[in-house]
């Protein structure tokens, strides 16, 4: 026997499971995740416009990613950005 | 008007003892006295027939009913033990699109008028079956083993109890509860198990009953007998004689049955949502 299982804590996969479902149904439960996805379809659409304004780059580099948790809802942008040329030309 | 009680027993998730909580149940309730009605929806894959040990006496079923083929008299099984169980069986050579929903709504209501109670074992899944099952249901008991897909699954199927059901359509709210079977309190207790609280609390349903992992579960299947019928004195059996209670009404806490003469497991308070 364990020292965690004599002292009766459970620091273990069943936590590990429960926060994993937690966070799932909570995604699933929503029902706006095709809200979300026609509302990162637009704004990616803007930010891929007004980065090209500035920067040559691919339509594809742009990616955004929307993560509810618990209370928060955090948008992450990653933009992928060519090695040379990063100025577009005036 | 009649007051018969419509229970539909549904998981989303197959193998997790839907059919051994349905006639476990049924044959506690018919103990108490009522008169019980199992109805097997799994069109296709019927199995309550054999779990009850009724394969051999089965001859119509729901299907030559829904189709007027048959009439539910002549369709209904009667249990070999008890006088006032039956089962109504699930046909074995059609597909689930058998059923259509007019016909299951005639056959319930013709139900409501024998029975005091009729318990409803659903397929597995969230299709037509499973939907047809729970739709003309009252009440509804969620069966879920202490492990993730499972838990997931019941939180869809809770969604469409909540949405694909007449109850919920005339604007009311289905009432449920949660029956956790195949636990083991010592895998819990270690953190190897999703707690009864873990499960309880992420499906926010009120529970109604944890059935431990029992080998008298396997082996009342062998002989085709309900496990509250061939052991009395079974952890298993006990958890269901149990849940049947809370069914009924009385308030009694939770406790689960051990494999231990003689021992009660931890008690836990049924948590209302």
């Amino acid at each position: 026997m364990n020292i965690m299982a004599f002292f009766g804590r459970r620091d273990d996969s069943a936590s590990v499971a429960k926060n994993r479902l937690k966070i799932l149904l909570e995604h699933e439960r929503g029902g706006n995740s095709s809200s979300d996805a026609k509302l990162i379809s637009s704004l990616r659409e803007d930010i891929l416009a007004v980065v090209a304004r500035h920067i040559n780059i691919d339509p594809d580099a742009v990616h955004l990613e929307m993560d509810r948790t618990g209370d928060t809802t955090t948008l992450g942008i990653d933009i992928e950005l060519p090695d040379t040329d990063i100025r577009k030309s005036a | 008007m009649s007051n018969a009680t419509v229970i539909v027993v549904t998981s989303g998730k197959g193998g997790v003892g839907k059919t051994t909580s349905t006639a476990a149940i049924a044959s506690a309730l018919a103990k108490q006295g009522y008169k019980v009605c199992a109805v097997d929806f799994d069109v296709g894959l019927r199995n309550l027939d054999l779990i009850m040990g009724a394969e051999r006496r089965v001859v119509f079923d729901l299907v030559n009913v829904v189709r007027g083929e048959a009439s539910i008299k002549q369709a209904l099984v009667r249990d070999k033990k008890l006088d006032n169980l039956y089962l109504l069986p699930a046909s074995q050579t059609r597909d689930k699109d058998a059923l259509t929903d007019e016909g299951v709504a005639s056959v319930i209501n013709e139900l409501r008028m024998y029975f005091d109670w009729i318990v409803c074992d659903s397929p597995a899944g969230i299709e037509r079956g499973a939907t047809l099952a729970m739709r003309y249901a009252d009440e509804a008991i969620i069966v879920s083993n202490p492990e993730v897909s499972s838990v997931r699954d019941c939180d869809r199927i809770i969604g469409l109890l909540d949405s694909k059901t007449v109850v919920a359509e005339d604007g009311g709210r289905m009432p449920k509860h949660l029956l956790i079977t195949r636990y083991d309190v010592e895998r819990a207790k270690l953190g190897d198990m999703l707690a009864v609280d873990d499960v309880v609390d992420i499906l926010s349903v009120p529970l109604i009953g944890v059935v431990p992992e029992s080998r008298d579960v396997l082996k009342a299947s062998n002989v085709g007998l309900p496990v509250t019928l061939s052991d009395e004195a079974s952890p298993a059996a006990k958890a269901y004689i149990e849940a049947t209670q809370r069914l009924l009404g009385e308030d009694i806490p939770v406790t689960i049955p051990s494999e231990k003469k003689g021992l009660l497991g931890k008690l836990f308070r049924g948590r209302a949502a």
